[in-house]
C-alpha cells in the first residue's frame, strides 16, 4: 500500500490529537458538573479511530457503539456540535437528546453511536444490504468493542453478512476490556478475529478472516482497514480485529479495580499520539514546529467548542415531544 | 438498629440467602470481582467464591436462559441484568421460557429464580440508562414483579423473591439505591412477604399509589400538601405489582374518594392505568373525582439534556401540584 502524503499524514496527526484534548476537556468539564451521566473517553484508542475511518471514501458508511466521540470526529463532525450535545444543547449533534452516546450525522453518513451493546451490528448489515440492493459501490464500517462480539446480536450479523456477501467491514476495537471482563475471560476465542472462522467455509467463502493489527500503529490501521474495505466492495464482509487499549477507565469514576497501574502505565509508553508523532519526526526533517502547531490548534479548537456549548440554549419542552412521529 | 441504604439490604439480601441456600448464585456482567457496576454485589465473590458469583459475558438473553434452565433443573438462580434498557434481548426467554413453563408442563416444572435490574430515571442517564420497564413483565402472566422502594423492603422483598418458587422480576430504583435509606434490624430474617401492598401514609383526602421511586417522591409531596394547604394524603406503595394487593388498594380508595396513581413510566398503557382501571370498575360508587395518573411523557425515550430529563420526570413538586389539583376537585 502506498504510503499516504505528508499533508494527508499531518490531518491524522491532527485529528488523533484533537481527539484526545477533546476527551481530556470532557473529562474535566464532567467533573465539573457540566456534561452529565455517563461518559466514555476514547484516549489511546485514537489511532484505531483515526486510521479506519480515513479508510473510507466519503459515500461509505460508518457506525459504532457508545464510545463514540473519537469516531465522530474522525468522520469530520463540528467539534461544536460534539460538545454541544455532551453538554445537552439544543445546538448538539442530536439537539441533546442523545448525549455523549449517541451522536450521529446523515450528512456524513455517521449513523451514529449506540448505548445498546452490539444493537447497531445487525443495522450495519441492514445499511450494506440497502447499498447493495440499489447498486450502490457502497461499503459498511461497523466498529464494535471485544464485549460486544459476545452478544448474540454480533454472531446473526457476521452470519447473515456471510451468505448475503454483504459489503461490511466488521473491525473489533479490542481494548482488551469490556467494563472490568477481560477478553480471556469472556470469549472462547482469545483471538477474536478467529470467531470469522465459524462463518466461512474450507473453499474460501463466507466471512474472510482479516488481521489483527497493531491498533496504536495508525498507518498500520490504515493499511489493514483499506485492504479490508477493498475486499469487502469486491467479495463481502470481512472480520478484522484491531488491538489497543483504553488508557482511562470504562467510563468516568471507574475505579479500575479489575487492571494494575503498571498495566496501564506500559501502554502509555507505546501511546498512539507520541508514536505517530515520533515517526513522522523521523520521516520529515523539521516538522516538529508544525506539530507543535498543530497541538495548538487543537487546543484551541476545543475551547472554542466549549465556549460554543457553554453559549447554547437548553432544549425545551417542544424539543422534547418533537419527532416521535414522521408528521 | 442500624440505617442502611437501599443497595445495602440488596447485598445483604443476598449474603443472607446465598448463606442459607447453596443453590443460590448469582450472574450476571461484572457482578464479580467487581461487585457489579452499581456495587449491588461487592464482597459476595470474595465470600461465595467464583462458583456462586459468576461473571457472565456481555449477553443478556444467556444469562436470563441459562439462569432459567439452572432454575428448572433445581437451583435458584439470581441474574442481574445490569440496567433494565438491556433486559430485551432477553426479553423471549422471560416471557416465553420462563413465564410458561409451569402452565405448560402442568407444574412439572417451574421456575424460582429472580430477575433483578435497575431501572428508572433521573440521573443524566439518557435513553438507555433510564428507562422504566415493569408494564412489559407486568403484563405477563406467570411473572411476578416486584418493585421495593425503602432499604427494608428492598432486603426483605428480595429475600422473599430468593425463595419464591415463580420467576420474579425485581426491579430496583436506581436513582435510591444510595439516596433512600432506612432502618433495618441486623441479624433477624428480615422477610417481606411478596404480595401485600403497604399504606405508609395515612390520610383522608387522596389516596396516591406509587412505587419505586415515585414512592419515595409521593411521600415527600404528601407531607408538603400537608404542611402547606391542610390536604391529607394517604399514601399506598404497590411493591408488589403482580400479584397486585386489590383488597389494599381499593380499600384505601373507600376511604378517601380519590386516586393519583404516580409512575414514571410512560403513561400510555402504564402500570397504572391497570389501577385505574381496577378502582372504577370495582369501586365505582366510592368515586370523588376523576382518577388520576401522573407519569412519564409519551415520547420513546428519556433524552439525555437534564432540562428535557425533568419535563420527562414526575417529581415531589408535580405530585404536589397534581394532589391540590384533586383535592380541590
Ligand atoms: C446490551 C447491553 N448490555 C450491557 C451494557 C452495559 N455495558 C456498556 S459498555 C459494556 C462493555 C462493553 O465492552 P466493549 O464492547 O469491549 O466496549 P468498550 O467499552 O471496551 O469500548 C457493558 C457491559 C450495554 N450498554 N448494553
Ligand atoms: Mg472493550
Amino acid at each position: 500500500m502506498a504510503t499516504p502524503k505528508k499533508d494527508t499524514l499531518l490531518d491524522w496527526y491532527r485529528q488523533m490529537v484533537l481527539i484526545r484534548r477533546f476527551e481530556e476537556r470532557c473529562a474535566e468539564l464532567y467533573q465539573q458538573g457540566l456534561i452529565g451521566g455517563f461518559l466514555h473517553l476514547y484516549i489511546g484508542q485514537e489511532a484505531t479511530g483515526v486510521g479506519a475511518v480515513a479508510a473510507l471514501r466519503e459515500n461509505d458508511h460508518v457506525i459504532t457503539a457508545y464510545r463514540d466521540h473519537g469516531i465522530a470526529l474522525a468522520r469530520g463532525l463540528d467539534p461544536k456540535a460534539v460538545m454541544a450535545e455532551m453538554l445537552g444543547k439544543r445546538t448538539g449533534v442530536s439537539g441533546g437528546k442523545g448525549g455523549s452516546m449517541h451522536l450521529a450525522d446523515r450528512e456524513r453518513h455517521f449513523w451514529g453511536g449506540y448505548g445498546i451493546v452490539g444493537g447497531h451490528l445487525p443495522l450495519a448489515a441492514g445499511i450494506a444490504l440497502a447499498a447493495q440492493y440499489e447498486e450502490k459501490d457502497e461499503v459498511v464500517l461497523a466498529l464494535m468493542g471485544d464485549g460486544a462480539t459476545n452478544i448474540g446480536y454480533f454472531h446473526e450479523s457476521l452470519n447473515l453478512s456471510a451468505v448475503w456477501k454483504l459489503p461490511v467491514v466488521w473491525l473489533i476495537e479490542n481494548n482488551q476490556y469490556g467494563m472490568g471482563t477481560s477478553v480471556e475471560r469472556a470469549s472462547g476465542a482469545k483471538e477474536l478475529v478467529r470467531r470469522a472462522l465459524a462463518y466461512s467455509s474450507e473453499d474460501g467463502s463466507g466471512m474472510k478472516m482479516g488481521p489483527r493489527i497493531d491498533g496504536m500503529d495508525v498507518l498500520a490501521v490504515h493499511d489493514a482497514v483499506s485492504e479490508a474495505i477493498e475486499h469487502a466492495r469486491k467479495h463481502g464482509p470481512i472480520l478484522i480485529e484491531s488491538l489497543t487499549y483504553r488508557l482511562e477507565g470504562h467510563s468516568m469514576g471507574d475505579p479500575q479495580r479489575y487492571r494494575t497501574k503498571e498495566e496501564v502505565e506500559s501502554f502509555v509508553e507505546s501511546g498512539p499520539i507520541g508514536r505517530f508523532r515520533q515517526v513522522l519526526i523521523d520521516k520529515y526533517k523539521g516538522v516538529e514546529s508544525t506539530l507543535d502547531k498543530i497541538d495548538e490548534e487543537a487546543l484551541q479548537a476545543v475551547e472554542d467548542a466549549v465556549e460554543f456549548a457553554q453559549n447554547s440554549e437548553d432544549p425545551t419542552y417542544e424539543d422534547l415531544i418533537s419527532h416521535v412521529y414522521v408528521d | 438498629m442500624p440505617e442502611i441504604t437501599l443497595i445495602e439490604g440488596l447485598r445483604q439480601a443476598m449474603d443472607e440467602e446465598m448463606a442459607r441456600d447453596d443453590r443460590v448464585f448469582i450472574t450476571g456482567e461484572d457482578v464479580g470481582p467487581r461487585g457489579g457496576v452499581f456495587r449491588a454485589t461487592v464482597g459476595l465473590f470474595d465470600k461465595y467464591g467464583a462458583d456462586r458469583v459468576i461473571d457472565s459475558p456481555l449477553a443478556e438473553l444467556s444469562i436470563v436462559a441459562i439462569g432459567i434452565g439452572a432454575a428448572m433443573a433445581g437451583m435458584h438462580p439470581i441474574c442481574e441484568i445490569q440496567f433494565a434498557d438491556y433486559i430485551f434481548p432477553a426479553f423471549n426467554q422471560i416471557v416465553n421460557e420462563a413465564a410458561l413453563i409451569h402452565y405448560r408442563t402442568g407444574g412439572d416444572w417451574h421456575c424460582p429464580m429472580v430477575i433483578r435490574a435497575p431501572y428508572g430515571g433521573g440521573i443524566g442517564g439518557g435513553l438507555y440508562h433510564s428507562q422504566s420497564v415493569e408494564a412489559f413483565f407486568a403484563h405477563a402472566p406467570g411473572l411476578k414483579v416486584v418493585i421495593p422502594s425503602t432499604a427494608y423492603d428492598a432486603k426483605g422483598l428480595l429475600k422473599a423473591a430468593i425463595r419464591d418458587p415463580n420467576p420474579v422480576m425485581f426491579f430496583e430504583p436506581k436513582k435510591g439505591y444510595r439516596l433512600i435509606r432506612g432502618e433495618v434490624p441486623d441479624g433477624e430474617d428480615v422477610l417481606v412477604p411478596i404480595g401485600p401492598a403497604n399504606v405508609t401514609r395515612q390520610g383522608t383526602d387522596v389516596t396516591v399509589y406509587a412505587y419505586g421511586m415515585m414512592h419515595h417522591y409521593a411521600l415527600q409531596a404528601a407531607q408538603t400538601v400537608a404542611a402547606q394547604d391542610g390536604i391529607e394524603c394517604e399514601v399506598v406503595d404497590i411493591r408488589t405489582l403482580v400479584p397486585l394487593d386489590k383488597e389494599t388498594v381499593i380499600a384505601s380508595f373507600k376511604k378517601t374518594g380519590k386516586a393519583l396513581i404516580v409512575y414514571e413510566d410512560n403513561r400510555f398503557l402504564g402500570y397504572g392505568a391497570e389501577i385505574a382501571a381496577i378502582l372504577s370498575d370495582e369501586a365505582f360508587e366510592y368515586m370523588d373525582g376523576p382518577i388520576r395518573r401522573l407519569a412519564g411523557l409519551d415520547v420513546p425515550g428519556v433524552p439525555f439534556a437534564h432540562t428535557m430529563q425533568d419535563l420527562f420526570m414526575p417529581s415531589p413538586e408535580k405530585i404536589a401540584s397534581a394532589i391540590r389539583d384533586l383535592a380541590a376537585y
